[in-house]
């Protein structure tokens, strides 16, 4: 109670639960965003292995592209199984570049 | 040819029905042909917060359906002349309507008014997608609750994916005091997260429910603080440039002594 005076007379006001919530929606937004479209999720993967594929030869089929959640941050992971790595990467990318 | 609003929210609650009846009302009251649609079939409430409750013979099914003329089912303001509401049935369930039907009434609806309002209801099933078949436009209604804005942020996808881009939004019930105290998310916070244009925002005003016990829109109320955001959000729908309200209640010297040592 008296801290909560004088944190109020010192003009601070971070206790709120304010920021909280904020915190809070935009994970949980991440994670419906994520789910609600598959297609982003696809695309997304065929982006990856297009780029990938520049540097590595992977396997297509064994790729797995998913968001991880823990309870501070929504992180994207990827397991790419790689058969093998380009030699003639350089040449691949230069026009990328 | 008139345009079409969709009122939408996915969270039930959060103040659709108030926001087409005042919105609606405000614009007629400017001089629009306006006409309020409830597509909550089942569970009307356009017509009791309107005041016109007493007055519904046919509804919008009878319409869709054939059972009688558009003109016969549409309910006339005695208040405003301008304003019209086609009410919802509420014996019968959301596959009542088809999504086409929708969009064959709404263009007609909008051969002969300024704005049609469509008031949406809650959820995301067939409802929903009666309610923005024939629409053009859409307005999303939320409040500064983490579920309310989450709903929010469904519904906004779930329009971009029917092609109602860019929708507008609405913060209703919004409480200066608690976001002061940083126990409400504030208005910025909000747009940020959900990242679309602000149409308005509305403070949490115990008139409404006054106005809704009465069958009075706020707007009608001359010093209703939610009469007067909505008023506001008229003068935008129509595309003119309004500053948004000053919610800052507390501006006197006593207020802010008050505010300092805790006493509210």
């Amino acid at each position: 109670m008296l801290w909560e005076l004088l944190y109020r007379v010192l003009g601070k006001e971070n206790s709120g639960s304010r920021s909280q919530a904020k915190d809070r929606l935009r994970l949980v937004l991440v994670h419906d965003r994520a789910t609600i479209s598959p297609y982003l999720m696809n695309r997304l993967k065929e982006d990856l292995v297009k780029v990938i594929s520049n540097y590595m030869v992977i396997n297509e089929d064994g790729l797995e592209v998913y968001l991880n959640q823990d309870e501070r941050e929504v992180a994207l992971m990827a397991s790419v199984p790689v058969k093998k790595i380009r030699r003639d990467y350089m040449e691949r990318t230069q026009s990328i570049s | 040819m008139g345009e079409t609003i969709v009122v939408t929210s996915g969270k039930g609650g959060v103040g659709k029905t108030t926001t087409t009846a005042n919105l609606g009302t405000a614009l007629a009251f400017a001089g629009f042909k306006v006409v309020l649609v409830d597509t909550d079939i089942g569970l009307r409430n356009l017509d009791v917060v309107m005041g016109l409750e007493n007055r519904i013979v046919y509804d919008i099914v009878d319409v869709t359906s054939g059972s009688c003329r558009l003109r016969q089912a549409l309910i006339k303001d005695k208040r405003f002349n301008s304003l019209h509401l086609l009410p919802a049935a509420q014996t019968k369930d959301k596959t009542a309507v088809s999504p086409d039907e929708m969009e064959v009434l709404c263009e007609e609806l909008r051969e002969e008014f300024d704005y049609t309002l469509i008031d949406c209801p809650a959820g995301i099933e067939q409802g929903f997608y009666n309610a923005i078949a024939g629409a053009d436009k859409a307005i999303v209604v939320t409040t500064p609750e983490v579920s309310a804005v989450r709903d929010a942020d469904r519904i906004i996808g779930l329009l971009e994916s029917s092609d109602l881009r860019n929708p507008k939004l609405i913060i209703n019930r919004i409480r200066p005091r608690m976001v002061k105290q940083g126990d409400m998310m504030d208005i910025e916070d909000i747009v940020d997260i959900l990242a679309i244009d602000l149409l308005g925002v509305v403070p949490e005003d115990e008139k409404i429910i006054v106005s809704t016990n009465r069958g009075e829109p706020a707007v009608m109320d001359g010093i209703s603080r939610a009469g007067e955001a909505y008023r506001r959000i008229a003068q935008r729908v129509r595309g003119e440039e309004v500053p948004l309200m000053n919610l800052d209640m507390s501006n006197s010297l006593m207020d802010k002594l008050k505010n300092l040592v805790g006493i509210r």
